[in-house]
């Protein structure tokens, strides 16, 4: 192949530091640097039609009057098939929230339990095998954890604890930690897995016990990543939509038991999207649902990102 | 005594250590044994419901009998679908950032919009893509939208393994590249991308096995709860494995007629997206093992 990026000019023009350029690094270059700007642009794009479908809600369109600000998120009442339709958001807010705290509840520490014994307990050849079933696991498709959730462990809770449906938040939260256990887990290993061996080894000389290095020198020396572990699950939890469309069992109130129904954000987008009319109040009620939702997680990645920078500063 | 000869209470510490190892066992025994138990589950109650017309015949009755081929045909396509749009956007960004990019205001733009896209929602996904898909765009619903929405929706995961894989290659080998005269381009071409495409593609594939078991990004998009043929274009509506299982489970007229080939479904859709999984991460290591450098 002819080498086009050094021509003789260049050298005349005294610019060898600074090859000329050819027509295919350039266009390769150009190229690629596309596709890189294409991410952020589907960010932004992501954002522009979440937000103006949502707009729609808030503002007077054919004469019907906007639903106000303070409806959307204060009152409880989701009716929006109702004659006179009500679109309060925060029964489903508080549905996401219920649910996904609960999961985390559970699986903050078996995630972290987890990944101190992948990290520091198991031998190298179970480590070898361990790490890549994790990774396994945490491809178990939604839907398939959501009909367990629905066919085994719905009737088990119903008949045990003679509930009058075994669909609950109880359930649903038991799935969402089976799905975020591993999110939390893989992190949290790599988080305690990065403490520098020679700190480790600076407390076994002081005497020190395994469980005491573990405890006393390599969680607090990772705290950070165990923190941003622990909430990036959070965020895989709370946007998670077929297990708690599947097992949260619907109903838009304020869940105030473990045993109470409930309707997340998620589960009510997905349940309500394919009936509603493209266009109509309901389905910018549900863009509005589905923005809220993404400035949650949002919100969740940035404090995620800041508190793991907080932690290493004082560190 | 001394407390040094006491060493430092031992016995106590010893105990303590006993009895925070034991719990961490626990806690590590039983989440990976609730997810064994979830799997073995499906299996023992959907190999009855398998046979070969399951698998290649399509529902009759109501669902409640025949196969699920359309549906497995669906998701196959839809993940062929969604990694043809990934891959060329994907490994495009990701050659850009870890071949070309310099530190930057745009790069930190860049870095901050591919991290965040991951945390993203898929079921955020799929109301974007039904806003510009399937409706501004004019797609309707379709294997086009589906496809180009969980495309979307792998790319900041595709991107990111594929960057990955770019940086484990050595520097040596672009500078050798560079000393022989080839420029920028061509020793990305012939040297860094050769070496790096195997770490790329498992990356993709790893991904790709997530997306197909995805059900939100394609329930408004592309998925249709019965079809009476198999596509014949892009533009047709499909059956997929995820929403079938779904539609069975929670909207059929016959809940309980239909529990086999929930059941079936289920065991199909697990084998698929585990076992395309399975074989991404068998090849990796094998990659990492075999690695010359």
């Amino acid at each position: 192949m002819t080498d086009e990026s050094h021509p003789p000019a260049a050298r005349d023009r005294g610019t060898l530091l600074k090859p000329k350029l050819s027509p295919t690094e350039k266009g390769a270059r150009f190229f690629f640097l596309v596709c890189a700007i294409s991410a952020l642009g589907q960010m932004l794009l992501i954002m522009v039609f979440l937000f103006t479908e949502a707009g729609r809600l808030f503002v007077s369109l054919d004469g019907e009057k906007g639903v106000s600000l303070g409806e959307f998120f204060l009152s409880q009442d989701w009716y929006p098939t109702y004659p006179s339709p009500s679109y309060g958001a925060l029964a489903l807010v508080a549905g996401s929230l219920s649910v996904t705290l609960l999961s985390i509840l559970l699986a903050g520490p078996l995630g972290v339990g987890l990944a101190i014994y992948l990290s520091s307990m198991a031998g190298r050849r179970s480590r070898e095998w361990l790490k890549p079933a994790i990774e396994l696991l945490a491809s178990i498709p939604s839907v398939v954890l959501g009909f367990v959730g629905m066919v085994a462990i719905a009737p088990f809770l119903q008949n045990a604890l003679g509930l009058p449906s075994g669909l609950n938040i109880l359930n649903a939260s038991l799935f969402l930690a089976v799905m975020a256990t591993p999110t939390v887990a893989s992190l949290g290993e790599d988080a305690l897995s990065a403490v520098p061996q020679s700190v480790q080894d600076a407390s076994y000389a002081l005497g020190a016990t395994h469980w005491e290095t573990i405890w006393k020198v390599i969680l607090p020396a990772s705290l950070s990543g165990l923190s941003t572990a622990v909430i990036l699950g959070l965020g895989r939890a709370l946007g998670e939509t077929i297990v708690v469309l599947m097992v949260a069992g619907g109903a838009a109130q304020i869940p105030l038991s473990l045993f109470d129904s409930a309707r997340p954000l998620t589960s009510t987008l997905a349940a309500e999207m394919g009936e509603t009319a493209i266009g109509s109040a309901h389905y910018h009620a549900l863009f509005a649902l589905g923005a809220v939702l993404f400035v949650l997680t949002l919100a969740f990645n940035l404090l995620a990102h800041y508190l793991g920078k907080y932690w290493r500063r004082k560190a | 005594m001394l407390e040094a000869q006491k060493g430092f209470g031992r016995q106590r510490r010893y105990r303590e250590q006993k009895l925070a190892f034991l719990a961490i066992r626990l806690a590590a025994g039983l989440s990976l044994g609730v997810m064994a138990a979830i799997i073995i589950y499906i299996v023992v109650n959907g190999v009855p419901a398998l046979s070969w017309a399951f698998l290649t015949e399509f529902p009759r009755d109501n669902m409640s009998a025949g196969g699920i081929f359309p549906a497995i045909v669906g998701t196959v396509l839809l993940a062929v679908g969604a990694l043809l749009t990934a891959l060329p956007l994907g490994f495009g960004a990701a050659i850009y950032l870890a071949e070309y990019a310099r530190p930057g205001p745009l790069v930190t733009a860049i870095r901050l919009g591919v991290a965040n896209l991951a945390g993203v929602p898929s079921v955020v996904f799929g109301l974007f893509g039904l806003s510009l898909f399937v409706t501004t765009l004019g797609f309707g619903r379709s294997l086009l939208s589906g496809s180009l929405t969980l495309g979307l929706l792998i790319l900041p995961t595709v991107t990111a393994a594929a960057e990955e894989a770019l940086r484990q290659t050595p520097a040596s080998f672009r500078e050798a590249a560079l000393a022989l005269g080839a420029n920028r381009w061509q020793a990305i071409r012939q040297v860094v991308l050769p070496a790096a495409l195997p770490g790329m593609l498992t990356g993709a594939i790893l991904a790709l096995g997530r997306a197909a078991g995805e059900t939100a990004p394609i329930v408004f998009t592309a998925s249709a709860a019965y079809t009476l043929l198999l596509p014949d274009s892009i533009y047709r509506e499909v059956m997929a494995l995820p929403t079938h299982i779904l539609n069975l489970a929670t909207n059929s007229v016959h809940i309980e007629a239909t529990r086999p080939q929930q059941f079936g479904s289920a065991l199909v859709l697990l084998v698929l997206v585990l076992g395309l999984s399975t074989f991404a991460i068998v090849v990796r290591a094998k990659l990492r093992r075999g690695r010359q450098w």
